[in-house]
């Protein structure tokens, strides 16, 4: 039975076409896998007679976990918050749709950040979710429950959503792949709004050829969202073994101190890999990229601030008991029904957007946006792939950043350049570090970022680096060593 | 500010949180510093020009199941309180 387990999404997906595996059998194994959730990773499985009209009568892919982020009809959605909680929404995500109609069943909704506001899962209104490699600490964020149950051996393979570095932070700190597509590959119907300008869906999965396997389902222009183009062609599975003719670009201003020791020991050697499979390494200026961060958390607490206007009580999700007029109404639902970090980034946005401030903030920012999207494609007339590590420090404890919100806030600084300037990204595990305070190690992931649209040739060479660093670690107990 | 965002604080957030959001606001106003005057802002990052569709008609939600998930719903509406202060 746990053999079976082991198989990587495509594995089971070829193995279950030429009858070599049964699929109830298989997705038997995972239900009774995902049932045994220690880490507080699911919301909710299925399993129980309570799937909504979301099933599937003849699995013929692997059963996914989906971020508690996308709608699912009939099936409880609470983006990970209070004010949501019981909603059960009346029409299926676009992401999760096309999942279903390949053949992937519902295996759960996993827990996140509320509203993917984070990068710990320790905003969430149903508990954080621990790290499977170590219990004490956090799996990153804010798709920390779809990291968590793929490396935890919860999960064959995971969907989330990433704003800032929400697919790829907690795919590092969690060891797996994650894979942040171009904005507009994936479509964002159904996909409860964060920052729309910046959010995008995304695998979360064992290896690069599994994420290959799950962007060609997810991805696709789609009728109800007016950005998603999709790709020009649905990506093939990665066999790319070198890296001959590539170049790779280290921004010149990385903030190298800013990084764990150890984390900056893997970064190295992974460059002297990528030189050793023929590509070619230099440094390329990025000159905006120190002011992501800042352009970041105005524009996205901005939009999302209009975003979470809709939650008022009144035509989904919870109503405040306390009484009063309307206005009061409004205001006693949202204060009960908001944690912390969401009232603050809904204070922050609505500050930024407001008369008098608009252009100074929201305005300035959306120019540095522009300038650093010019930093991009100025690097990729020269170079195929921009690098970087994908978060400066392996997994923290619970409760080590809860207390500095800014401390937290620059724990993206690696990932949001990327979402801002809307280019594909992806995070491989490169090997494992030992934390700054010390203690066991823990993984280590390394981000190339590729020009829009560009995800076939990023998937071939994060393949063909991946291969060639062979990470074969597990957290204890979980399958797939 | 909360008044706008409709959001009710109690004494104690408000006093965390303006410390809170100034020391964010200091560090997200170094942007200001930069000579952007130039630049034009980005809202969009992919390139399209209006994406039009045919106007189909199509069925949309049922009533009862639009209302299905509101708090309070009566004779086929949202009911909520009174926008006049009670007495």
């Amino acid at each position: 039975m746990s053999d079976m387990l082991d198989l990587t999404a495509v594995q089971a997906k070829e193995a279950m076409a030429s009858g070599d595996l049964s699929p109830v059998e298989y997705g038997k194994a995972w239900a009774e896998a995902a049932a045994a959730d220690e880490l507080n990773a699911y919301l909710w499985r299925d399993g129980n007679g309570d799937s909504g009209g979301i099933e599937v009568d003849q699995p013929t892919v692997a059963p996914v976990a989906v971020k508690d982020i996308f709608c699912t009809e009939g099936v409880p959605t609470t983006a990970g918050s209070r004010i949501l909680e019981g909603y059960r929404p009346a029409y299926t995500s676009t992401a999760v749709r096309r999942l279903l109609d390949a053949g992937a069943p519902i295996l759960g909704k996993t827990n996140m950040d509320e509203f993917a506001m984070g990068s710990s899962n320790e905003n969430s209104a149903y508990g954080p979710v621990l790290n499977p490699w170590d219990r004490g600490r956090v799996p990153g964020g804010s798709s920390g429950g779809s990291a968590a149950v793929v490396a935890g051996g919860l999960a064959p393979w995971a969907i989330g959503t990433d704003t800032g570095g929400s697919i790829r932070q907690p795919a590092s700190l969690c060891g797996i792949v994650g894979l942040k597509p171009t904005y507009g590959a994936i479509s964002r119907y159904g996909m409860i709004a964060f920052a729309s300008s910046l959010d995008q869906c995304g695998p979360l999965t064992r290896d690069v050829r599994d994420a290959a396997l799950m962007l060609s389902i997810l991805q696709g222009a789609d009728p109800c969202d007016s950005t998603s183009v999709g790709l020009e062609e649905a990506p093939r599975l990665p066999d790319r073994e070198d890296l001959k003719g590539l170049r790779f670009a280290v921004p010149s201003d990385l903030a190298r101190d800013a990084i764990e020791p150890g984390v900056r020991e893997v970064f190295e050697a992974t460059l002297t890999t990528i030189e050793q499979l023929g590509g070619e390494i230099a440094e390329v200026p990025l000159p905006h990229a120190e002011h992501g961060i800042s352009a970041y958390y105005v524009i996205a607490p901005a939009e999302a601030s209009s975003n979470l206007a809709r939650y008022d009580g009144v035509r989904y999700g919870m109503r405040s008991e306390a009484g009063g007029d309307l206005i009061e109404m409004y205001e006693t639902t949202r204060a009960e029904g908001f944690g912390t970090e969401v009232k603050r980034r809904i204070m922050l946005g609505t500050y930024a957007l407001s008369s008098g401030y608009y252009e100074a903030y929201y305005g300035q920012a959306q120019k540095v946006r522009t300038k650093i999207a010019a930093d991009f494609a100025a690097a990729f007339a020269e170079f195929d792939f921009v690098v970087t590590p994908t978060s400066p420090s392996v997994a923290f404890g619970l409760g080590e950043k809860t207390a500095d919100p800014l401390a937290m806030y620059l724990n993206d600084f690696f990932t949001v350049p990327m979402s801002l300037a809307g280019i594909p990204a992806i995070s491989i595990p490169a090997g494992l570090a030992e934390p700054a305070g010390g203690g066991p190690q823990l993984p280590v992931g390394f981000q190339i970022a590729a020009p829009a649209f560009a995800e076939q040739k990023l998937l071939d060479a994060a393949h063909a680096l991946e291969q060639a660093i062979g990470f074969e670690a597990r957290p204890q107990g979980a399958p797939g060593g | 500010m909360a008044k706008l965002a409709r959001l009710g604080l109690s004494e104690e957030e408000v006093e965390t949180m303006a410390g809170e959001l100034s020391g964010i606001l200091e560090h997200v106003d170094r942007i200001s510093e930069l000579e952007l005057d130039d630049v034009p802002p980005t809202s969009h990052v992919v390139e399209l020009e209006n994406v039009l569709r045919a106007d189909v008609p199509h069925e949309s939600l049922d009533r009862d199941v639009a209302l299905a998930q509101a708090p309070d719903p009566v004779d086929g509406a949202f009911r909520v309180p009174s926008p006049q202060a009670e007495g």
